[in-house]
């Protein structure tokens, strides 16, 4: 069982995941190129100043009318994006079996960091069942997007603290990493595909064409 | 048309008119028009209070009108406009009003030799064409532009043959316009007609109509194709004959079809303003392969070059052989010929003329408030006031120059080489 | 939770057109739309939205009716698009009138959302594919559709006929010869500087402004000039009902009379939406990237003319205004320093408002809602508290609105809220306030 889940599904869901997400982003550019209203009013300059004014925190007008959220937005995203990458066990196995290895961050570092996702996605639960402007365009799929996202890290968490049976943990950690590699390309977590294509898109359409802001 | 081939076309320079002397004599001075030939100029003028009347070439007519507008040279070089007094509309030609007078009247047409002028009128029978005075028997709710048929036999006009309460979408679905010829209108009716043709024998009328809300086709002589289209432009009739040529839209983009058939394999996101070359063999449209990327497209294939802002209408030389047409890119203005723009660009560019032996094109220019000559790119010595588009003597070596200089009107003929 | 005010609406634009639905009708012109046309932008936009609701606070829909979700951005678009894709366009007849609804009437196509929306989504993209589903169908409220039908009638918005349009133009360069020395209106003077358009209102019912423009024109010194035929109006319903194919053969004449008068550009009058639909919906549906022809809206034109000094103002307004920015022009175009600047140039008392500039709130009459009829002007009104209590803080006693969408919008809201304001165009001011010049002035 390990040795499969942890071999060719390894293979498998980073086979998906990147073939996968080259494959959303083809489509995409294709279906673009026949709508022929959308390259013809891209820009790279404002293309990039959209970005720069939504990857930076509290420089768009809406994360600074909700500090709180843009705060937990931010944590949320850095440390699931950077924690399995820079993490000890992550980089100990991309070495055995790639011989390759890059920078590592201390491992208390990742537990905190590990933690902060599991509480920010916390509140993300709890924003969507409380708040009703959320409650009233949610679905069960965000329920299960959020598990997605979040089960690696709440399984990853229990395997290196060892406080459940190691081995099944183990095991179950490396199956929600690879459900979430394998959802990205292929659910809503896509905008990580998307954000900066939609982005681009509205920046140019703001600001090369109506000669306005967009943040 | 008086004949081109016996103007004078000897005469280097005429000074036909002072037209800074007007000034002095009249308070208020409308816009110049010159007759095709040159020899004249006039302008509405205003004499004394609620009287005007119009000046050629210094000279008035006897009779005054409260309102003057739309003054113009018809082909035969006789003065047209449209005048007012008690509140009673009608037509002049060289100070003779016509005798029938409407509540209104609008957009004046000519047939080619210019004998006969033709007009929407508005009266107490509704709206209608009226001919050189005689107007269509019928009245309609309303009709908006018409068109002429060479001959001056057949006038055609779309028409609304039913009232429609304030908000009445039910009733317009029904259909309550259609084309009215002489009058007459067509059996059925349909949610819009537009873009009205008439054949060069004068047999057949063609238009845009919608059959449907979003389904489009062409009507000729009020039965429709049995192809309907997401939408299409105006349509011509084939030089002899009875085809009819549209530009029409498919799922894939913009073509052109001849009695409902495609005929042009390739797509375009947009296609209009197709021509007939002289000897009818060739077809020319403008086209946009793109967005922002105009071209001219002859028998379906495009010239290598596109212009950004716009492409102006197709013109042929007489030959068939050549087409020039106005472009614009980076607002600015220039003419391209077979696809091959000049080098200079200008503020505003007219339409291009082709000489009679198709080797020169000339066309009139503005550029920093002045108003030049260019043939083939080559910007003329002398910036004008005002200038009206340049015709090439019938041997293609002079060119006639209609321009005003130090508030004088002057003729000239001219060399082309001296321009 | 409130019902959506609209609900009781009677509309036979919509009410008796979904009567003459068929299931396999719906399903297949759905179908069309979210295939044809290659929808890369609908696909994207689905698929990135991550359901959280960070839109809400941007719909002045949404916060007037007490925080609603139904009336949120994400709200709008689940009520409608995410349930017509769920079920594959397998919908009825009573669903599609709901989506006429939401998209049509509640939803001022506004675009503030997009500003909110961490991703950039275009809801107002969206909602735009609603109403070109529902407009495919034939379901548009009664009043929306008959101003669409009178622009492919007579490319105006207004039925306005082609004698009425000249008579118009020559009645009122009458009038405006009373008050400066030959005013005129010249009409089809090829090679003008400047085409003026307008929309169907002002000769229909708000002739004056004809007067006004004749005036200012005289006293500024401008070549310009207006057509006597068809294009003279720049106004655009059916880009808002999702009649596209009319929308852009309205676009077509406008454009194209500025081409045959070989006018340098096109300066249009005082209105929003028009500035959309011939700016940008127009030309690109017809393949222009920009207008083959540079349009200029009215505000970029006073504020040329005040800059530049070819008006001089003799004494400003006293009372206290403030301004109604129009989406299409400050968010849709930057316009918000022009406008402020032509403001405190003529008013003594400028009152500025808050959100302002890209942030201003919509009037709320915009993007073809106030022209869906009287049935829907209650929860219209009621759909733009916030924009009574934002003018409310002002202070002010006049509002400018440089749109006649706003200006009928916020006439609405400030009766309705008693606000005890008046709207005026900002033409209106300028006339009051310019300088004649002498040799101009009426003896
Ligand atoms: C797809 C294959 C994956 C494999 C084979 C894998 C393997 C591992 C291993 C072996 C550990 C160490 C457990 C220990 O210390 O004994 C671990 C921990 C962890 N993994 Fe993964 N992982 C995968 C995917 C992911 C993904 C996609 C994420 C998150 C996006 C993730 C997040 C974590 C976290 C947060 C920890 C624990 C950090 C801590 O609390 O110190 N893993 N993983
Ligand atoms: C790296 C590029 C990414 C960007 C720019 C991005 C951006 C965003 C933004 C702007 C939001 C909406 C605001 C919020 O609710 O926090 C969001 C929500 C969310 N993102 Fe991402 N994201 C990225 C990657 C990811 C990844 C890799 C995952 C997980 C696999 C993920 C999972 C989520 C989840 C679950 C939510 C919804 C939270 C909720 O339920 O409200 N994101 N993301
Ligand atoms: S009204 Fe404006 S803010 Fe509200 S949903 Fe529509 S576009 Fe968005
Ligand atoms: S803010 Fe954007 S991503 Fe969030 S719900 Fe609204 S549209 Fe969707």
């Amino acid at each position: 069982m390990y040795e499969f889940v942890s071999g060719p599904l390894v293979w498998i869901s980073f086979i998906v995941f990147i073939g996968g997400s080259i494959y959303r982003l083809v489509s995409m550019f294709k279906l673009a190129d026949k709508e022929k209203v959308i390259f013809p009013y891209m820009s790279l300059k404002y293309s990039l100043r959209s970005l720069i004014h939504w990857i930076i925190p509290f420089a768009s007008t809406n994360m600074r009318r909700r500090p709180f959220m843009t705060i937990i937005t931010f944590a949320f995203h850095i440390c699931l994006v950077l924690t399995p990458i820079f993490l000890l066990s992550h980089n100990l196995l991309w070495y055995q079996s790639w011989k390759i290895s890059w920078w590592t961050m201390p491992e208390r570092t990742a537990d905190i960091m590990t933690i902060i996702v599991i509480f920010t996605a916390i509140f993300f639960l709890i924003r969507r069942l409380v708040l009703p402007e959320v409650r009233f365009v949610t679905f069960l799929s965000d329920y299960a997007l959020l598990t997605v996202a979040v089960a690696p890290f709440i399984t990853g968490f229990l395997a290196y603290h060892q406080w459940l049976p190691y081995k099944t943990m183990l095991i179950l950690h490396i199956i929600s990493g690879e459900i979430m590699l394998i959802a990205i390309p292929f659910t809503r977590l896509s905008h990580m595909l998307y954000f900066v294509f939609t982005r681009a898109y509205m920046g140019s359409e703001f600001g090369a064409v109506r000669n306005s802001k967009d943040w | 048309m008086t004949e081109f081939e016996n103007w004078d076309w000897e005469t280097k320079e005429k000074l036909i008119s002072e037209i800074s002397e007007w000034r002095r004599k009249f308070p208020v001075i409308h816009e110049y028009v010159v007759s095709n030939d040159g020899e004249k100029i006039s302008a509405p003028v205003k004499t004394q209070e609620d009287a005007f009347t119009v000046c050629v070439n210094g000279e008035i007519w006897e009779n005054t009108f409260e309102k003057l507008w739309s003054l113009r040279f018809g082909p035969d070089d006789r003065l047209t406009c449209l005048c007012m007094n008690d509140d009673e509309w009608t037509v002049a030609t060289d100070g003779e009003t016509w005798e029938e007078t409407f509540e209104y009247v609008w957009n004046i047409q000519f047939t080619p030799d210019g004998k006969i002028i033709a007009v929407n009128v508005k009266g107490k029978n509704g709206y209608r064409i009226s001919l050189n005075g005689k107007t269509w028997e019928n009245g309609y709710v309303e009709a908006r532009d018409f068109a002429l048929s060479p001959d001056g036999k057949n006038t055609a006009a779309g028409v609304q043959t039913k009232g429609l309460g304030e908000g009445d979408i039910f009733g317009f679905a029904e259909g309550v316009w259609t084309v009215a010829v002489n009058g007459v209108p067509w059996k059925r009716n349909f949610l819009n007609v537009w873009g009205i043709a008439i054949s060069s024998d004068s047999s057949k009328i063609a238009a845009e109509v919608r059959v449907g809300e979003y389904e489009y086709t062409i009507a000729i002589n009020g039965d429709i194709w049995n192809e309907t289209f997401k939408c299409v432009w105006e349509p011509i009739f084939y030089p002899k004959g009875e085809d009819v040529l549209v530009p029409v839209q498919t799922d894939d983009g913009w073509t052109l079809a001849k009695n409902g058939q495609i005929i042009w394999e390739r797509k375009f996101v947009q296609a209009w303003h197709q021509k007939f070359s002289p000897d009818g063999q060739r077809i020319a449209a403008i086209v946009a392969p793109k967005i922002g990327k105009w071209t001219i497209a002859v028998d379906g294939s495009t010239w290598n070059k596109t212009f950004g802002d716009a492409v102006l209408l197709p013109v042929f030389s007489p030959d068939s052989k050549k087409v020039a047409a106005v472009v614009k890119e980076n607002n600015r203005w220039t003419v391209a010929v077979d696809g091959i723009p000049w080098a200079e660009d200008f503020d505003m560019i007219w339409d291009p003329v082709f000489s009679p032996d198709c080797n020169r094109v000339a066309a009139k220019a503005e550029k920093d408030g002045k108003y030049f000559i260019v043939v083939d790119g080559k910007v003329g010595k002398h910036g004008f006031e005002a200038l009206w588009s340049p015709i090439f003597s019938p041997d293609g070596n002079k060119l006639l120059i209609k321009a005003v200089e130090d508030g004088k009107y002057y003729r000239r003929v001219i060399p082309v080489e001296k321009i | 939770m409130t019902e959506p005010a609209a609900e009781a609406v009677v509309d036979p634009g919509i009410d008796e057109k979904i009567k003459k639905l068929t299931p396999e009708r719906i399903e297949s012109t759905i179908n069309k739309v979210l295939t044809k046309g290659a929808a890369a932008r609908l696909k994207v936009y689905l698929q990135t939205c991550v359901h959280c609701g960070l839109c809400a606070d941007a719909c002045h829909f949404y916060l007037s009716n007490d925080k609603d979700p139904k009336f949120s951005p994400v709200g709008k678009v689940k009520q409608t698009l995410w349930e017509i894709i769920r079920k594959k366009g397998k919908v009825d007849g009573g669903f599609i009138k709901d989506c006429s609804r939401i998209a049509h009437t509640e939803c001022n196509v506004c675009r503030r959302c997009s500003m909110y929306c961490p991703f950039g989504i275009d809801i107002a993209y969206l909602l735009l594919l609603v109403r070109r589903m529902c407009a495919l169908l034939g379901v548009v409220p009664q009043y929306l559709q008959d101003t669409v039908n009178s622009h492919a009638v007579t490319m105006n918005q207004m039925w306005v006929k082609q004698d009425e349009w000249i008579d118009s133009l020559q009645w009122q360069e009458e009038d405006a010869q009373d008050e400066v020395k030959n005013a005129r209106i010249p009409l089809d003077k090829e090679g003008a500087e400047i085409m003026y358009s307008v929309i169907g209102p002002e000769p229909k019912f708000l002739a004056q402004l004809l007067g006004n423009i004749a005036m200012i024109m005289a006293v500024a010194g401008m070549d310009w000039t207006m057509p006597s035929f068809d294009g003279w109006d720049n106004s655009n319903m059916p880009m808002y009902s999702g009649d596209f194919e009319t929308m852009a053969r309205v676009e077509r004449k406008h454009h194209e009379a500025a081409l045959k008068l070989k006018v340098k550009r096109i300066v249009m009058g005082e209105c929003g939406h028009a500035f959309r639909g011939a700016v940008y919906d127009g030309p690109k549906w017809l393949a222009w990237k920009e207008p083959p022809v540079p349009i200029i809206h009215a505000v970029q034109f006073y504020y040329e003319l005040i800059k530049s000094g070819r008006i001089k103002i003799a004494k400003k307004f006293k009372e206290p205004v403030t301004v109604q920015e129009p989406c299409n022009i400050v968010r849709g175009r930057g316009l918000g320093d022009m406008l402020r600047y032509i403001m405190r140039a003529t008013c003594e008392d400028f009152r500025d408002v808050y959100p302002r500039y890209e942030h201003n709130y919509c009037c709320g009459a915009g993007g073809g809602v106030i022209n869906c009829g009287p049935q829907w002007k209650k929860s219209r009104v009621k759909g733009n508290r916030v924009k009574a209590e934002q003018l409310k803080a002002t202070g002010a006693k006049f509002v400018v609105t440089p749109c006649h969408n706003c200006h009928s919008g916020i006439e609405d809201i400030v009766e309705h809220y008693n606000l005890g304001m008046h709207t005026k165009f900002f033409s209106e001011i300028l006339i009051d306030v310019m300088e004649i010049p002498e040799d101009l002035k009426v003896e």
